[in-house]
């Protein structure tokens, strides 16, 4: 098997390449009305780290994803990149900053024009920035090559003459152009074959180690993102459930969400861990069955409160903050000490 | 290929379910597509089994001709028998099909929104079904509505059953499709993809509700999918599709703790999971799976497999040995893992 161990990680603190603080992002739907897709997230991520952004559909991790470029800039609260402060922005001076920090998205056909070959989409950043013509060639072919694409056989190709997996590539190709210090991945292999996926997971993993890039891995799969990342945060319908490091999480996750999502893993990507072939035997069946609440009317206090079997009246009254409760592993619930009796 | 004989299921001498070297080809302008390419199972009452392949396997049109979705005609080509309950679904005319659907097989797709009609309520989505082959009057078929709402656990299904389709979340429409399949019990259902479109923790209360349902009503379920963690642990037997082919077909967890053929062994070994430490490189399947309307001569993994040899570009192998036994079921490989177990990368 091809399996390495990743270098270990470095002792000292390392420098921030991303700091958010009290992200909110709300949309307007008429009538008064708003949903409120990110509600005050907090988030770092130190230089040559990976964040794993792990949650279901609404809940938020697209919009953060988004937010970290500026697409759209979000409601409230900060995004800095290094040293800079995207937020305080003017236009001009963001279009130069978001050469820095580049976006995967989820489905990469319709990610690219169908009508340009690799090689322009590919050349698509460095042409905006104005780079000479006469190094495109050469770059694009080193690029592609580092993807795992054979120039020859891409290069004047158009979406639609290459597979899912292809496609995926040439994106990611795109994305290291402008040879970005932040990586932004929105759902990268959700739409691809589980063979494919493997392949492209470790292609993030294998570049984001050799460029010492940041990264910020959104995903529904917990076991795809406890693969990619060093930190993994757990969003729950726009707020930060928990924060914990990705080695070990599945033993070491309290919050009783990221407990269901764990529980609700299919058998063959358990792997062999006992502690969680009881948790989802006893997994409370109340919790599971309820709906995810509306984002436009989320309920008061905690949000989780309506599906979680340790909700008390004080969930419903005081929203919790997040606290820390280990090295690196923070937690938003009022039940922390019962959530250890949890399964 | 014989009948699978298992202890715990005492299955009459004729099948449910009997495919016999069922081969769907499309004629494309650029050729033919051999989209199935010989593939025979049989399911007794009440098993179930489940299909995977990736994307381009064939596994859901499979799915389709077995239902009779797909038959012979100007454009495709349908070879080979599949038996339902005694009945030749290809030999039968299209009126003769209509009869064996609802109350023979039901079928669920993927998308729970495309299955239903956006402007009909709840309630006549399921009533229809029933008026037409059960014969019931419509206050009959009212009653039969909820009642079916209610077994698929929808939670006030009086008041459901007046509701349009987009006041649903995506589990609970999943789940009316799911009613409407069971509308006139039917003995085999297939499901494919039942869950692609919904999210994790749904996912699981729909894959719960299919086996429960199974189980209750003694139905066999064909589950078609391409994630191997939805068939782990749900189904009786595992067949893998690779191309158009069965490329392995046995006991569930034989093929999850003991895969023979490299494939299946490939496919497992690149799903992550969380036993790995992160940043793990996972083994992933090199190449990508041949182009159906030119696919490689003898075995069509062969290009991507680790173990192949010039006999495996030559020859293509056959499906050997019993589906239902306990020594390892049916492999379709020259070089089938197990007793060697060295010989793995």
């Amino acid at each position: 098997m091809t399996l390495a161990p990743h270098a270990p990680a470095t002792p000292e603190p390392a420098r921030p390449a991303l700091t958010v603080r009290d992200l909110v992002v709300e949309f307007p739907v008429g009538r008064g009305q708003k949903v409120h897709a990110v509600s005050g997230v907090d988030l770092d991520l130190p230089a040559g780290r990976t964040l794993g952004i792990l949650g279901e559909s609404g809940c938020g991790k697209s919009t953060v994803g988004r937010a970290l470029i500026q697409l759209p800039p979000p409601d409230a609260g900060t995004v800095r990149l290094g040293a800079e402060e995207l937020t305080a922005l003017g236009p001009e001076e963001l279009r130069r900053a978001r050469a820095r920090i580049q976006i995967i998205m989820q489905d990469p056909v319709s990610a690219l024009n169908p009508r340009r070959k690799v090689k322009d989409l590919v050349w698509e950043g460095p042409s905006i920035w104005g780079r000479a013509a006469a190094d495109k060639d050469a770059e694009v072919d080193a690029i592609l090559r580092s993807v795992g694409l054979d120039p020859a056989t891409v290069r004047d190709r158009r979406p639609h003459e290459l597979s899912g997996g292809q496609c995926q590539r040439v994106c990611i190709a795109r994305a290291l152009m402008l040879d970005p210090e932040v990586l932004i991945c929105d759902e990268p292999v959700s739409s691809l074959d589980v063979s494919v996926q493997a392949q492209i997971l470790n292609l993030l993993e294998t570049t984001t180690r050799e460029r010492g890039l940041s990264m910020v891995f959104i995903a529904h799969d917990v076991s795809v993102v406890k693969n990619v990342s060093d930190q993994v945060m757990v969003m729950y319908l726009g707020k930060v459930c928990e924060v914990l490091p990705s080695d070990g999480m599945h033993l070491a996750a309290v919050h009783p969400y990221t407990r269901l999502l764990l529980a609700s893993l299919p058998e063959a990507q358990r792997g062999r861990s006992d502690a969680l072939a009881h948790a989802s035997a006893s997994a409370e069946p109340a919790a599971v069955a309820a709906e995810l609440p509306s984002p436009l009317d989320p309920p008061s206090g905690c949000r989780f409160r309506t599906r979680c079997p340790l909700a008390t009246d004080r969930c419903a009254e005081e929203a919790p903050g997040l606290l820390e409760i280990a090295p690196g592993h923070r937690i938003a619930c009022h039940h922390i000490e019962s959530t250890r009796s949890l399964p | 290929m014989g009948l699978p004989e298992r202890e715990t299921v005492t299955s009459a001498p004729v099948p449910l379910l009997q495919a016999t070297d069922v081969a769907t080809v499309f004629r494309t302008p650029r050729g033919a597509m051999r989209a199935v390419d010989g593939v025979s199972l049989s399911l007794a009452r009440g098993e179930t089994l489940g299909i995977v392949g990736e994307s381009g396997s064939g596994k859901s049109v499979l799915g389709r001709t077995l239902m009779g979705l797909i038959t012979d005609g100007p454009e495709t080509s349908v070879t080979g028998s599949v038996l339902l309950g005694g009945n030749d679904v290809h030999a039968l005319t299209p009126a003769g099909r209509r009869t064996l659907w609802g109350t023979e097989v039901a079928m669920v797709f993927q998308d729970p929104m495309t299955s239903l009609n956006p402007v009909k309520k709840i309630g006549r989505h399921l009533s229809e079904s029933v008026r037409l082959h059960l014969g019931l009057s419509r206050a009959e078929s009212r009653d039969r509505a909820v009642d079916l709402l209610c077994q698929v656990g929808i939670p006030e299904p009086a008041r459901r059953a007046g509701q349009y389709p987009h006041e649903l979340s995506g589990g609970m429409r999943q789940r009316v499709v799911i009613a409407m399949a069971l509308a006139c019990g039917p003995r085999l259902l297939i499901a494919d993809e039942p869950t692609t479109a919904l999210d994790v923790t749904v996912q699981k209360q729909i894959l719960d509700l299919l086996q429960s349902l199974g189980e209750e009503l003694r139905m066999a379920t064909i589950l078609i999918s391409h994630d191997l963690g939805t068939i782990a642990g749900r189904t009786d037997r595992v067949a893998v599709m690779y191309a158009g082919r069965l490329v392995e077909h046995a006991r569930t967890a034989e093929v999850f703790d003991n895969p023979r053929h490299p494939y299946s062994r490939a496919l497992i070994a690149s799903i992550p999971h969380l036993d790995l430490s992160p940043h793990t490189l996972l083994p992933a399947i090199e190449g990508r799976p041949p182009n159906l309307l030119n696919p490689p001569a003898g075995c069509r993994f062969a290009p991507r497999c680790v173990v192949a040899t010039d006999l495996c570009t030559t020859q293509s192998p056959a499906l050997t040995g019993r589906a239902g036994d306990d020594t390892g079921g049916a492999v379709a490989c020259h070089h089938p893992l197990g007793a060697a177990k060295e010989a793995t990368v």
